[in-house]
């Protein structure tokens, strides 16, 4: 008796195992929300996004020119980035993702491939001098097709603790070169703090950096895709970094936890090299230091240059399993180009807008309240915005950044060559698009 | 006539009117997604061109390629190396901690029982994730008090979350959560074993030492049996605990143990195919360690009841 009781644990036991290691699979299986919707009647959309208070944002639509239209749109509160990606794919699977999704550039060419997203030119190809050439060339991936609209960017720039920098008599950095001596600078005199940190948990910062460098880590040639993770500019890029590690000019430990925000807040590292974004991260990080930070232009590789990176920024596409991709289009193209959309989504959200026209208007035109010090920090934000170099996203995208996580925080651990990392991120990169039966070049 | 043989077909196709909820349910949400995994596991994804637009992309069998990609991952292997680690610092020391408070527990002169049983169980009532983070704030330097009074008695301040170090700060939260659940289990067997038994060992003079090491032991060793059993199914399946430190370090990777590479290929990668695979691969294991351990316990006690009979 006892034998079979124990049997019978092992066998609910032994299934339960499987289950929990077949879990995150047999989610795979779960579907979303149905979009049948008759095309000529009132049409209602579905719209996965992860933007805060986009539903107040998307009222305004459904009372306005929604209303009008006879289009009503849902939102469904979805996780951010690369997470939505998977569950938009799967959905995808299922043929019923939504109708309209969120999506950061370089997720883009991800959910192309697979067919996720629709080219939507024909409705929303007029809202191209809406936006920087760089930016709505990231939505067409080169080709004559528009996959998204762009909704918000993130160009990159230069934060620093502007009281810590005049107490050290810092200059503030215009060149990397600069940069690396300001660093050893602070170290000579404070040797217990650091200018900042290299994190490598967030691999948008350092595809920015390689962006500003002129790095193109995918482009294609003929029926061929290119990876170029390991060329010159990003080695560029990885090696400085990697030799201010090594020396111990800079920290190495990552960013975004609890010893991060108190090395902000005490004043332990005073600069982050960040994006128009930040005073949201600092106002939550480093509240204590509120109207003690200035914002700078991103340093230079070399003084004639003027040109910077982008970190973050998303758009709106059009799913290929929307029933109603002309509304939806609609849509997208209001809530990206109309001006209250614009207003309310700065106001609402946040965010800080693609569309060229909004960046100095309604909500921008006061500095964001952490940096009330710099009344002119939209300004400035809009004219680095307008230098925002182009930027060359592939298919894989999440394979190289998953790969970034792993192999430059053991470079940055071990405070070891930061080339070699480089390139164990261009091989795993090329490896995973062979294995998926690309066409890879040399 | 007819009564009889309508009862007796009654009588027959109950047993299976019974089984057939728990059949459907067991069909439905068990064996059909653990055979869509094992079906998956066998295909792969196969573009054309440069994989943009329609049809492009094509699902294609696959084979063993999946498994025989898994099996010379050297990271898979590293992981599950990682996790024997993990494993042989959390199984002794929390059973060991577990079987210690609950003999405590159980022996006459104990103080504030209640009180005492709820203070050790109580951990284990806390999310793996939150307690994860809990500890991973004491662990970082910056922000721990423990950090700040070993500064202030001029005493050595380890990095916990890296090399060896790191092992036992990922062990500590596993034993701090799970000794509470185990010793409880063993206690309550404990408590179970018959009143007679303990007033023999008296009359014979026994120490309470003795009582504890020749009778409670042997007598809770289903319970260690079990226990042990769980505990290796939990190590094998370690993952919110290294996901939820890993944003606090880089010496976390994000394939660190073998479900978190699991999940990695699936939601970071996007190739469910691979993780499939190495889902099964996992699965396999587990069922085969689990499962050896229990013939192997089974045979001892075997043994011992025939011994014991020949005695």
């Amino acid at each position: 008796m006892p034998n079979t009781k124990r049997r019978r644990l092992f066998v609910r036991s032994a299934a339960t195992s499987v289950a929990v290691a077949l879990g995150a699979t047999a989610l795979a299986a779960c579907g979303s929300e149905d979009a049948s919707e008759d095309p000529s009647g009132p049409v209602s959309l579905t719209y996965w996004t992860w933007t805060p208070g986009m539903d107040k944002v998307v009222d305004l639509w459904n009372k306005g020119q929604g209303k009008k239209d006879q289009i009503t749109v849902t939102v469904k509160k979805q996780a951010s980035g690369d997470t939505l990606v998977t569950k938009i794919l799967t959905a995808h699977k299922a043929g019923k993702a939504p109708d309209l999704v969120q999506a950061e550039y370089q997720a883009l060419p991800t959910l192309v491939s697979n067919d996720a997203v629709a080219d939507i030119a024909s409705e929303v190809g007029d809202a191209k001098d809406k936006f920087a050439e760089g930016v709505w060339q990231q939505t067409t991936l080169g080709t004559d097709a528009v996959y998204a609209v762009p909704q918000d960017i993130g160009p990159m720039m230069f934060y620093y603790r502007a009281d810590l920098f005049k107490q050290y008599g810092l200059k503030v950095p215009a060149t990397w070169e600069e940069f690396a001596e300001t660093a050893r600078a602070l170290k000579k005199k404070a040797p217990d703090k650091d200018l900042t940190t290299f994190s490598a948990n967030d691999s948008g910062l350092f595809a920015g950096l390689a962006q500003q460098a002129g790095a193109k880590w995918w482009t294609t040639s003929g029926d061929k895709w290119k990876v170029g993770i390991d060329d010159a500019a990003s080695q560029k890029v990885a090696g400085f970094w990697g030799d201010l590690v090594k020396e111990g000019a800079i920290d190495n430990q990552p960013m975004y936890t609890p010893a991060w925000n108190k090395a902000l807040n005490t004043g332990k590292q005073i600069a982050w090299v960040s994006a128009v974004w930040a005073p949201g991260t600092l106002t939550t990080a480093a509240p204590d230091t509120k109207g003690k930070w200035a914002m700078a232009p991103l340093p230079q590789w070399s003084d004639s240059e003027n040109v910077t990176g982008s970190w973050g920024g998303s758009s709106t596409a059009v799913t290929t399993d929307s029933k109603n991709k002309a509304a939806a289009a609609k849509f997208a193209a209001w809530l990206n180009t109309d001006g209250d959309a614009l207003n309310a989504l700065a106001k609402e959200s946040g965010i800080y807008p693609a569309s060229t026209s909004a960046q100095l208007s309604g909500a921008f035109t006061t500095p964001p309240d952490y940096f009330s010090n710099q009344p002119d920090f939209y300004t400035k934000a809009a004219e680095i915005a307008e230098t925002t170099a182009p930027s060359a996203w592939g298919p894989n995208v999440n394979v190289a950044y998953t790969t970034f996580k792993d192999a430059f925080g053991k470079a940055a651990k071990d405070k070891s060559d930061f080339a070699a990392a480089l390139q164990t991120m261009q091989d795993d990169t090329v490896a995973d698009l062979e294995k998926q039966g690309f066409e890879v070049s040399e | 006539m007819t009564s009889t043989s309508r009862r007796a077909y009654g009588v027959k196709g109950a047993p299976y009117a019974f089984l057939l909820p728990a059949t459907i349910l067991f069909a439905l949400f068990f064996a059909l997604p653990i055979g869509y995994a094992i079906w998956l596991s066998f295909h792969k994804v196969k573009v054309s061109g440069l994989g943009l637009g329609a049809g492009a992309r094509k699902e294609v069998w696959a084979g063993l390629e999946n498994y025989t990609d898994a099996l010379t991952d050297n990271e898979l292997v590293d992981g599950a190396l990682r996790v024997l680690g993990y494993g042989c610092i959390v199984v002794p020391v929390m059973l060991g901690l577990a079987l210690l408070f609950a003999l405590m527990l159980d022996s006459e002169k104990v103080r504030l029982a209640p009180f005492t049983r709820l203070a050790i169980f109580l951990p284990y009532a806390i999310p793996g994730v939150v307690a994860a983070l809990l500890w991973g704030f004491l662990y970082l330097p910056d922000v721990s008090p423990f950090y700040y009074v070993l500064e202030k008695l001029g005493m050595p301040q380890p990095d916990l979350l890296d090399g060896g170090p790191l092992y036992l700060a990922l062990s500590n939260i596993a034993v701090w959560g799970g000794t509470g659940f185990n010793m409880i289990v063993i206690y309550t067997s404990l408590q179970a074993i018959p009143a007679e038994v303990y007033e023999a060992a008296k009359l014979d003079g026994a120490t309470p030492l003795q009582v504890a090491l020749k009778i409670k032991i042997p007598m809770v060793a289903p319970s260690l049996v079990l226990t042990f059993f769980f505990s290796i199914i939990a190590t094998l399946q370690v993952f919110s605990e290294p996901t939820t430190l890993k944003p606090l370090t880089n010496s976390v990777s994000t394939t660190w143990s073998p479900l978190m590479k699991v999940y990695q290929d699936a939601f970071g990668k996007g190739d469910i195919y691979a993780a499939a695979a190495q889902a099964t691969i996992i699965a396999l294991a587990t069922l085969l360690l689990s499962f050896g351990f229990l013939r192997a316990a089974n045979r001892r006690n075997k043994q011992d009841v025939s011994q014991g009979g020949a005695r």
